[in-house]
């Protein structure tokens, strides 16, 4: 197909250009640094401060190699993204249509604004403990944070990007004979649509790192905690390590999650075009 | 009827004055003025009855008709006594000193971190904005670490810094300096082009195009950064307060939840809400007194 | 050949005029060296010093593109461009470098939001460090008024309407004694009645500056009122199509459009431009 074919050009052009190779130089500085850092002790003679604390890379590579192969591991995995995928499927289903409501209603916005805007500076951890005490299972208070989470930032990016709307869209679409509910499904959603895309990847984002902490944080907290290394979540997982003592399995999660919510936002954003060619570059 | 009562959304148009009056108003003559009009319009009283929608819910569930799942919250009635008390049951109201050293704890993590977050995270915007070569050196490495959620950084943070300060403030100085950054560097990748190419004949060097063009043009973008990095700040000092904190807004909620002093968890709550509103509006304050050029510009437009 | 002969201006002789642009067999490819896409082509013309040369031509056909490689933006892939008989650019040089002796008036405005609308006159001049600030700010003063700016020095450009804003533009140009302006369809954002008002204020600064002036437009008539000289381009690849001296004598007033020489002028190349435009609207040409 012609976009393997694009994809693949594209690719080695990148590669091979010196954009690609300085990026790659300061990664590997980086990981020398960080190489270096935390066997100061034994190399150096002195300790550096913070950095020495942390396992060294290649104790943390040989680590993630050794998750990999357990099914554990990938199980928690599946478990954080389950979460993410809920919070952040039910967020947009919630929040598109509330904020298009505040968009294309002027009663419905005054009344619903002021609340929306004095519950959003509360993080959306503040509202774990209120979630457990209100939802019967600690599944469902775990998604209804990771919900809050995507939900305040796509609505106002959904309402942001219909308020930009070029006015004369309207005026050319009346002056031709549409609808109010015509105008809502030509112009409103379709020019609502790259608001959207960018709030979604964002809040993807937001979902992974409310995520991870609410499985910490009810996890960590709470005195069941389900036992095993990988047990409840990537996030669970994490604690775990710390309460064990394993602090390369501290980084090894890190980096998994790192990798996971990039993945996520990546193929957001594959989605997001494929939904809007026209703003494609030519 | 136009367009915009219809659907009922609010455009912008621009400015278009002819030579401006040598009296502009100023802007405390200008907010009065779109107070007053806000005050006629129905807005106010929608967002009366938005409130109270949502109060009353809260109150009629929990209290009147005690809803089975809503059985072990508290209800607004008790917040309220609870918070306004002078002598409360569960020890934490505005009457109590211990609720502002609370507040001032975090309040105080959160001005370190986001200082820190500030001062660092700026000029690495602008720089990753301003030089490609910078941008080509820094960027993936500034990329790689950041799908890492804030509090995913928790236990290496605890592992890495001593105290318990220390931690919380990296957390927080974290999330906040990522948000800075990248704002930062939209800011000055969103310039247009026109304005450094007209200060490039005009003879400016390239370090005066940084300092002339380049900081003031950015500075939108800047301080909405500092906007959603205050809100990011707020996020992450309270996930670092409630897994490993003392003291501190999300270390009341957490343990007013293990100490089952339910009322005090909205409080809390309440607080930082209102604490983290004020925070932000503050720096749009702020924003808005530095670029002066746009807030007259936009005002002139708005009427 | 022009018509005035600059008598009629004081202290201005024909020798120190400069500016005079030379532009030899400009090539200039976007993109990939074969294959991309080919916006100028051996393109081959002179912009005479203390003159008002107009390039006319469809939207999209390379004008700006080369305005852009006078000014020093962009490079060109081969030939060479003269100011004063001294090289631009050319081969070995493809790019020039951006300066105070050619300054860019720009399609949507340069001016800087966040200064006062002095603090950008006085920009060039401070930056470069020819004029001390008070000596700059004392200038700027005066150049305004002489304009017909005065008042609004401490207002912001967001405060005055576009076609001020222009004027400021021209001004803040103008403080550097440059040796050429370059217009990119400076007017284009105006209403036609604002642009009349334009085109004199433009004329007047002209008549009292000499300074060379390169202007591009797709407004035949703007074209013809301004330019000492107009030249008309194909469609994209650019190369000049016809060249007209227009002998309509300065000073000129808005009177001049009435005439029937200039009814004459229109005429001739109003065909040649309307071809082109069809070329254009054919080939689907879209705005850059």
């Amino acid at each position: 197909m012609v976009w393997i074919k694009a994809t693949a050009l594209s690719a080695a052009t990148f590669i091979t250009g010196e954009e690609f190779w300085r990026g790659c130089v300061a990664v590997v500085c980086f990981l020398l640094f960080w190489q270096i850092g935390s066997r100061s002790v034994d190399w150096l003679g002195f300790a550096v401060p913070a950095v020495s604390q942390i396992p060294p890379p290649t104790a943390v590579l040989h680590q993630l190699y050794v998750l990999i192969q357990e099914p554990s591991f990938w199980y928690s995995g599946y478990l954080s993204s389950v979460r993410v995928f809920e919070g952040f499927a039910a967020a947009m289903v919630i929040g598109i249509p509330l904020g298009l409501a505040m968009a294309v209603s002027r009663i419905f916005y005054g009344i619903a604004f002021p609340v929306f805007e004095v519950l959003r500076p509360i993080p959306p951890l503040a509202w774990v403990p209120a979630s457990i005490i209100f939802w019967p299972t600690q599944e469902l208070s775990i998604a209804f944070v990771t919900f809050l989470g995507a939900f305040f930032t796509i609505v106002i990016n959904v309402i942001g990007g219909a308020q930009a709307i070029d006015i004369r869209y309207f005026q050319a679409a009346r002056s031709m004979g549409s609808s109010n509910w015509d105008i809502f499904r030509r112009i409103i959603l379709p020019g609502t649509l790259p608001s959207i895309v960018v709030g979604a990847t964002v809040g993807v984002g937001i979902t992974w790192a409310v995520v991870v902490a609410a499985e910490m944080i009810s996890g960590g907290g709470s005195a069941g905690s389900m036992g095993g290394a990988a047990g409840g979540g990537l996030g669970f997982f994490i604690w775990n390590s710390y309460v064990g003592g394993s602090y390369t399995q501290i980084v090894a999660g890190m980096i998994t999650i790192g990798i996971a919510g990039y993945i996520s936002s990546a193929l957001l954003r594959k989605v997001g075009d494929w939904l809007t060619p026209w703003l494609a570059e030519p | 009827m136009t367009e915009t009562e219809v659907t009922g959304l609010r455009t912008f148009q621009p400015a278009e004055s002819g030579i401006v009056a040598t009296d502009t108003p100023n802007s405390w003559a200008l907010s009065m003025h779109r107070t007053a009009l806000w005050l006629k319009s129905p807005r106010p009283y929608l967002m009366l009855i938005g409130f109270g929608l949502f109060l009353g819910f809260w109150y009629l569930s929990v209290e009147v008709l005690k809803l089975p799942r809503f059985a072990q919250m508290p209800g607004p009635t008790e917040v309220i006594d609870e918070w306004l008390n002078q002598d409360p049951t569960y020890g934490l109201s505005i009457f109590i000193p211990e609720y502002y050293m609370h507040i001032w704890v975090s309040t105080r993590r959160i001005a370190i971190a986001f200082f820190l977050a500030t001062v660092t995270g700026v000029p690495l915007g602008l720089f990753l904005g301003w030089s490609q070569r910078f941008k080509q050196y820094v960027f993936p490495v500034f990329e790689l670490l950041r799908p890492i959620p804030p509090l995913a950084w928790v236990p290496l943070a605890i592992v890495m810094f001593r105290g318990s300060e220390t931690p919380v403030i990296f957390l927080t100085f974290l999330a906040s300096f990522y948000a800075t950054a990248l704002n930062t560097m939209l800011g000055v990748q969103s310039i247009d082009v026109s304005l450094i190419r007209a200060a490039s004949c005009l003879g400016a060097k390239r370090w005066q195009i940084f300092r002339h063009i380049v900081v003031p043009g950015a500075l939108p973008f800047i301080f909405t950064g500092l906007q959603i990095s205050v809100g990011v700040a707020w996020f992450s000092l309270v996930a670092g307060e409630m897994v490993s904190g003392q003291y501190g807004l999300g270390y009341v909620i957490n343990t007013s939840y293990t100490m089952v002093r339910y009322p005090t968890i909205i409080i809390g709550m309440v607080t930082l809400g209102i604490v983290g509103y004020v925070t932000s509006a503050a720096i749009r304050a702020v924003g808005d007194y530095m670029m002066q050029w746009r807030t007259r510009e936009l005002s002139l437009g708005r009427q | 050949m022009a018509v005035d002969q600059g008598e009629a201006f004081p202290g201005t002789s024909r020798t120190l005029r400069r500016g005079h642009i030379r532009i030899e067999d400009a090539v200039k490819i976007y993109g990939p060296q074969n294959g991309g896409i080919l916006a100028v082509d051996h393109c081959t013309f002179d912009v005479p010093a203390g003159e008002i040369t107009v390039v006319v031509g469809p939207s999209g056909c390379g004008k700006t593109t080369l305005l852009n490689a006078i000014a020093g933006f962009h490079s060109l892939s081969a030939g060479a461009i003269y100011l004063d008989e001294e090289v631009l650019c050319g081969p070995g040089r493809l790019k020039a470098e951006p300066g105070p002796d050619r300054i860019v008036v720009f399609q949507n405005g340069a001016l800087f939001p966040w200064k006062t609308n002095i603090d950008n006159v006085t920009f060039g001049p401070i930056m470069q460090g020819t004029m001390t600030p008070a000596h700059a700010y004392e200038k700027a003063r005066h150049m305004m008024a002489d304009a017909g700016l005065r008042g609004i020095e401490n207002n912001y450009p967001g405060e005055i309407s576009s076609g001020v804003r222009r004027r400021v533009e021209i001004v803040r140009a103008l403080m550097n004694d440059p040796k050429i302006l370059l217009l990119d369809e400076p007017y284009r954002a105006l209403d036609s009645l604002t642009k009349s008002v334009m085109h004199e204020a433009l004329l007047d600064i002209f008549y009292r500056t000499r300074v060379t002036v390169f202007f591009i437009t797709h407004d035949l008539e703007e074209a013809i009122f301004l330019g000492h000289r107009v030249i008309i381009m194909t469609t994209r690849p650019c190369r000049p199509k016809k060249v007209l001296d227009i002998d309509i004598p300065h000073p000129r007033d808005y009177s001049v459009l009435t005439t029937k020489r200039f009814r004459e002028l229109m005429d001739e190349t109003a065909m040649a431009v309307h071809e082109e435009a069809i070329k254009a609207f054919e080939a689907g040409e879209m705005e850059r």
